[in-house]
């Protein structure tokens, strides 16, 4: 299937074009704002030989041309700079923490992808009834409520009064056993799950009831088949695509999410490594973390693209 | 004119906590930077709500907490929907290169993490409020312009903008008297979306120590002074979670129905 490939490699290239453009609005979003930047991070009362100094070994002093392209090839080659408070290199730091935010970020997906599309269906098959009402609810409660809000609701009655799981992440270590690891992440997960699950729902329900309208659900109804048969075998093979595209927004909204819930929870992930950077005014940390970010959120969205090419034959050829 | 017991309800709670806002000071028992008694007492006649972790009453920062959080979101939202819709207006207006060139440019931006991104440029400027104001207003007015815009396409291909133009109508009068009224119920139904979100952000920016700074009191930030009282299962910092509920929940209903009127056959747009 040329046409395949072909369609492919455009939606790839256009990511990372993308990305390309993205890495150039984070340096510029850090370098063209009103502000000097060795002055921001010294403060007001810096002297002016440690302004002098600290713009040397930023590099301020060339143009910006040169340092954006400097840093992107540095970058590219795996070299991020080093912090400018604690001198760590910002790669190996990184390494360290990026595989602790995907394990929390996995296992909140594990739980909450299988349990959003099952209550998703579960809210057609009810529509309009209490199950659907119940879960449309809890939708419009979890919107409301900031996620770090969440994140003590349930530190403070599940953690605190009832004692079942750690309150914090502190104790986290990437060398311990799985069950250890999986026991002291339980609360965070708890509450990203719940963070992305609404939402999920919501679209997965959308989705499915979209399809529900066709002709050959209704061929399908008055053949006699059981409504979750129908759902199952006919809707929901139609609705794989929109659900997957859902389904990996979320992801994405889940790598942005962890940010305020390891903040939360004391986890030793990247996004408590940016938090603490942006506030100490360490822009390489805060851009390399930036980058990061962006290449994964772009990244799940190139997929979910992808995934719906591959599903609809439809969008397969282009008119 | 009637108005559903939800939308009604949705109503009185939001109207309640703007009143609030605007009155803090009057309502308040004690200052917003008051030492008045022990590090979280329980609550009492005294404090209604206990106090906070310096012993400043609790329901006094929750009301000036209101007060600033309630005015950052409303400041931050008006400036996103001037921009974003005066913008997303032109683009349709002007149509071809400056309508690409500006809507492939909100694209990239929307292609960063709102959140992320307001983290990068908060790195290198100061944290006041007007700089929050204005970076969360730009960032979110990339949302409002696609919706303008998506909204605007359609009614700038109307006869009556085609007969205002042929009259010799420039493209200020299009915007303003032909698109601007006819756009507007759809996007005041979105304001009250914008604002819910706008509220949630500097919250979560308050919280990660990233928005308004001590002493000031918002509802963020008091979550940030108060969740170390967790652990020794002290709740004051979960009090902003009831307050940002009730206040998104209310906001949402009042949003539904205008929605609702404004869309519905019957209830046409009078």
């Amino acid at each position: 299937m040329p046409t395949l490939v072909k369609l492919l490699a455009q939606r790839i290239a256009l990511g990372l074009l993308l990305l390309f453009l993205v890495s150039i609005l984070i340096f510029a979003g850090t370098n063209i704002l009103p502000g000097d930047v060795a002055q921001s991070i010294l403060g007001q009362s810096a002297t002016p030989e440690a302004l002098a100094n600290l713009r040397k070994e930023l590099g301020l002093n060339d143009p910006v041309v040169t340092r954006y392209f400097s840093w992107l090839g540095g970058a590219l080659h795996g070299d991020l700079g080093t912090a400018l408070t604690s001198r760590l290199d910002i790669a190996t730091e990184i390494g360290r923490r990026l595989g602790n935010t995907l394990f929390l970020a996995f296992w909140a997906a594990v739980i909450a992808v299988p349990l959003a599309i099952f209550l998703g269906l579960l809210a057609v098959r009810y529509r309009d009834r209490w199950p659907d009402k119940v879960i449309s609810a809890f939708t419009l409660a979890s919107i409301s409520v900031p996620e770090f809000l969440i994140g003590y609701l349930l530190m403070f009655f599940i953690g605190v009064k009832l004692r079942w799981f750690p309150s914090t992440a502190i104790s986290y270590r990437p060398d311990a056993d799985l069950f250890t690891r999986l026991e002291s992440i339980a609360l965070p997960v708890a509450v990203l799950t719940f963070v992305v699950l609404a939402h999920m729902m919501r679209m997965t329900r959308a989705a499915i009831l979209n399809v529900m309208q066709s002709a050959y659900i209704e061929t399908a109804e008055l053949k006699g088949l059981r409504m979750f048969t129908i759902i199952w075998r006919h809707a929901f093979p139609n609705s794989i695509a929109p659900i997957v595209n859902v389904v990996m927004l979320n992801l994405a909204y889940l790598v942005v999410g962890v940010v305020v819930i390891e903040v939360v929870f004391v986890y030793p992930g990247m996004g408590q490594y940016l938090v603490d950077h942006v506030s100490k005014r360490d822009v390489p940390v805060v851009q390399a973390c930036g980058l990061i970010f962006a290449a994964v959120y772009i990244g799940m969205n190139l997929i979910a693209d992808v995934v719906s090419i591959l599903a609809n034959p439809r969008l397969r050829h282009p008119k | 004119m009637r108005i559903p017991l939800a939308a009604l309800i949705g109503l009185i709670l939001t109207a309640i906590y703007f009143l609030a806002a605007i009155f803090a000071p009057l309502i308040a028992p004690y200052g917003v930077a008051e030492v008045v008694g022990q590090v979280w007492e329980p609550s009492s006649a005294d404090y209604l709500l206990g106090t906070d972790n310096i012993g400043r009453d609790l329901l006094s920062r929750m009301i000036y907490g209101g007060r600033t959080t309630i005015f950052i979101a409303t400041a931050a939202t008006i400036l996103s929907f001037t921009t974003g819709a005066i913008l997303g207006f032109l683009a349709t207006v002007l149509g071809g290169w400056w309508d690409q060139l500006m809507s492939r440019f909100v694209d990239l931006l929307m292609s960063i993490p709102t959140l992320i991104f307001a983290l990068v440029v908060l790195s290198v400027m100061p944290v006041t409020v007007p700089v929050l104001i204005l970076v969360m207003g730009f960032l979110d007015s990339t949302r409002v312009y696609r919706l303008a815009r998506a909204v605007a396409v359609d009614i700038n291909v109307m006869d009556y903008v085609e007969a205002a133009r042929l009259r010799g109508e420039g493209n200020r009068w299009v915007i303003f008297r032909e698109i601007l009224p006819n756009a507007l119920s759809p996007l005041v139904a979105e304001m009250g979306m914008r604002f819910i979100f706008m509220v949630l952000f500097v919250s979560t920016l308050s919280f990660l120590g990233l928005g308004v700074q001590p002493p000031g009191a918002d509802w963020g930030g008091i979550v940030k002074e108060n969740a170390d009282g967790i652990v020794y299962g002290i709740g004051a910092a979960l009090y902003p979670a009831v307050a940002i509920a009730t206040l998104a929940i209310s906001v949402n209903l009042v949003a539904d129905w205008v929605l609702n009127r404004t869309t519905s056959l019957k209830g046409g747009r009078g």
